[in-house]
């Protein structure tokens, strides 16, 4: 479903290159985990699939479902069914939360050609989503995201990818600002979206969220390249031993 | 008016004077409204039309802005439009003529018998040095309504105050007095009908009573080649609540005008605005707010959405009397800026004579928020309809603190029309 080839990025107007030659695979139906250090590049990732301006890939390709997604925009990709969930949603002050998730679901639907939803639809669709989330109505009623706290932040970013229905879920430490209630409800929300037909790439610092949502493969991250790739057992001896012991192996 | 050098009439003011000679048989007046109007056309003859030397004015130099004054046309009709939220009571001036009155829970009565029967003379004339539009109005008011609402008068439906014209000149004023501990939402609308540019000056003067709770809304949606030269004038007594929207969403030449004193103890002012400003565009909204005793608050924000070759200005003076202690008073402009060839122009004053108060200002100016764009982008959100929710959101939010459904959805419906329209 993923393919990244070779893939080198910069951030856009500088000579930073953050991606150094990055390569991986990820299949339909599969949960792969991305791991690493702080630094190794693991966020400006998640920002280059999803299409952010402010990286420019330089050389290599992204390959979704076998075609290259360099020259599509961001809207264009999300239409395309890639998902970003954000590490920090961001707060936009007069934008309804409702009105939000309406636009961007029939903006989606009517890309793919789809005809759009209707209201009762769309309310009823909305409501089992955010029930299943134990997403409370009166949040919904408020501006998108803002006074959320960063628990309601992240469940809604699941229940935006729940209603959206992505092929392709990045989710870019969505473990980080949870406590133990909450990160047990969005790995629930998480798993249930599993499917033969979908694929996450879970960017994590810690294990801990991987005991939740258990990943298929793991990749460690280091400098803006996949240096090792293992089963989910890879995540334990990381963290039983840190990074330090793959790096070293790598750098040999 | 302050002394200036005597340059040369321009169309406008000699515009100005004729309409005033061909006009003079039939606006109404007794001896002493007739002799204030008199001297108000002189001080205007001498001083002309403010220029950018008066410091007022400094942003919208009006002598050189106001190319020309379209003819008082008496034939010219207009049609009311239904109320701008269901259920209000909507009191008329089409063509700058008063179309009803009314006395239940609340009186309104022609401005115009006011001024034949002389009661107006006391409150006409203008109010500063610098009250070009004070003048303009008082030489040339024809009518108006002069609405009283009872003390504790609990009025539920909001009255509605629809000014519309056809084009020509309309000039119309509107006192009003609310009564101590009376609550009621007045909407003041000034629409152009199809028709010929406009010249159109209005000034409501309104004195809230003691522990009064008022919401008044302006809107302004001018005709595209229309001047609009408006003034609010409030009186806040003890403990009176006044929330006041003022909303530009038209118009070729806009200059508004606040002017509001806070003369009670415990009054407390809540003041938003939005500005729409495209095409061609001028629009100046002036604040002049005088905290004058002790305990009083004020918030005041405003938003300012610029596209094409708009000018928008932003004035905002805030005033604090030596013993008007424990003032709180806070100020906001915000602005979008969302074309190279539109300006905008920030006058943040505080004036403040007391020691033991809270004044703040601030004043943005930006582009939109490339994270925000960014965010909904992600979300399959095209990049041109995300762009118009962002607009959209960023004059919403200050137009949802009106916290009253209805008019909410009515003023939304205002801005994503216009919106739409020049964005």
């Amino acid at each position: 479903m993923l393919e990244i080839i070779d893939l080198h990025a910069k951030i856009a107007d500088t000579d930073t290159e953050i991606i150094r030659g990055l390569n991986l695979t990820v299949k339909a139906g599969e949960v792969a985990a991305i791991m690493g250090p702080n630094g190794s590049g693991k966020s400006t990732l998640s920002y280059i699939l999803s299409g952010r301006e402010d990286y420019e890939v330089t050389s290599g390709d992204i390959r979704y479902n076998g075609e290259s997604i360099l020259e599509l925009d961001a809207s264009e990709r999300a239409a395309k069914g890639i998902f970003l969930a954000f590490q920090y949603p961001v707060e936009i002050p007069g934008v309804a939360t409702m009105q939000f998730l309406k636009v961007a679901m029939n903006e989606q639907r009517k890309a793919r050609g789809e005809a759009e939803l209707t209201t009762p639809e769309f309310i009823r669709t909305v409501k089992e989503g955010a029930a299943k989330l134990k997403i409370d109505p009166d949040m919904l009623k408020r501006p998108l995201n803002v006074g959320f706290s960063g628990g309601e932040k992240k469940r809604a970013e699941i229940l935006q990818m729940a209603l959206l229905e992505p092929k392709l879920c990045v989710l870019d430490e969505t473990d980080s600002g949870l406590d133990i209630d909450a990160l047990k409800i969005v790995s629930d929300g998480v798993n249930a979206l599993r499917s033969p037909d979908r694929a996450f790439v879970v960017i994590t610092h810690y294990q801990r969220l991987l005991e939740h949502i258990v990943p298929d493969t793991v990749h460690v991250l280091y400098k803006g390249q996949i240096i090792r790739t293992g089963g989910k057992e890879l995540a334990l001896e990381l963290e039983a031993n840190g990074y330090a012991d793959v790096i070293g192996e790598a750098a040999e | 008016m302050t002394i200036q050098s005597n340059t040369r009439q321009t169309a406008a003011e000699t515009a100005l004077v004729e309409a005033y000679t061909t006009q003079l048989s039939d606006l109404p007046g007794d001896p002493d409204v007739l002799t204030l109007r008199d001297r108000l056309l002189d001080d205007l003859k001498t001083a002309g039309l403010p220029t950018r030397r008066i410091e007022s004015w400094h942003y919208t130099d009006l002598k050189t802005l106001l190319k020309d004054i379209p003819a008082f046309d008496a034939k010219k009709g207009a049609k009311a439009l239904s109320p701008f939220v269901g259920g209000a009571t909507v009191l008329s001036v089409l063509q700058g003529k008063a179309n009803e009155t009314r006395q239940d829970a609340f009186t309104a009565t022609r401005y115009s018998e006011s001024l034949t029967d002389g009661s107006a003379a006391a409150r006409l004339d203008a109010v500063a040095a610098d009250d070009a539009i004070g003048r303009i109005n008082a030489a040339f008011v024809r009518d108006g309504f002069t609405l009283e609402i009872p003390a504790d008068a609990e009025i539920e439906a909001p009255i509605e105050i629809q000014s519309i014209h056809t084009g020509g000149q309309v000039h119309t004023r509107f006192p009003v007095t609310i009564g101590a501990g009376a609550r009621v939402t007045i909407i003041e609308r000034h629409i152009a009908g199809e028709g010929d540019a406009a010249f159109v000056s209005s000034i409501s003067d309104v004195v809230i009573g003691a522990g009064a709770d008022v919401t008044w809304i302006v809107l302004q949606q001018q005709g595209a080649a229309d001047t609009f030269l408006g003034q609010i004038r409030v009186d806040l007594g003890a403990d009176a609540k006044l929330k006041l929207f003022d909303v530009n969403a038209g118009g070729k030449l806009v200059r508004q005008e606040l002017r509001i004193d806070a003369s009670g103890e415990g009054a407390e002012l809540t003041l938003r605005g939005v500005n729409l400003i495209g095409g061609e565009q001028h629009n100046d909204v002036t604040l002049v707010l005088g905290h004058n005793v002790p305990n009083t608050s004020s918030t005041d924000v405003f938003r300012y959405v610029l596209f094409d070759r708009g000018r928008g200005v932003f004035q905002g003076m805030i005033r604090v009397a030596p013993d008007a202690q424990k003032t709180d008073a806070k100020m906001a402009c915000n602005t979008l800026l969302l074309s190279d060839d539109a300006d905008f122009a920030a006058k943040p004053e505080l004036e403040i004579f007391a020691d033991d108060v809270v004044c703040g200002h601030g004043a943005t100016v930006a582009d939109i928020d490339d994270n925000h764009l960014y965010y909904l982008r992600a979300r399959g959100i095209p990049e041109n309809k995300a762009r118009a929710m962002l607009v959209n959101a960023f004059v919403a939010e200050v137009v949802e603190e009106l916290e009253d459904e209805p008019l909410v959805e009515a003023l939304e419906e205002v801005i994503s029309n216009w919106l739409e329209k020049h964005a």
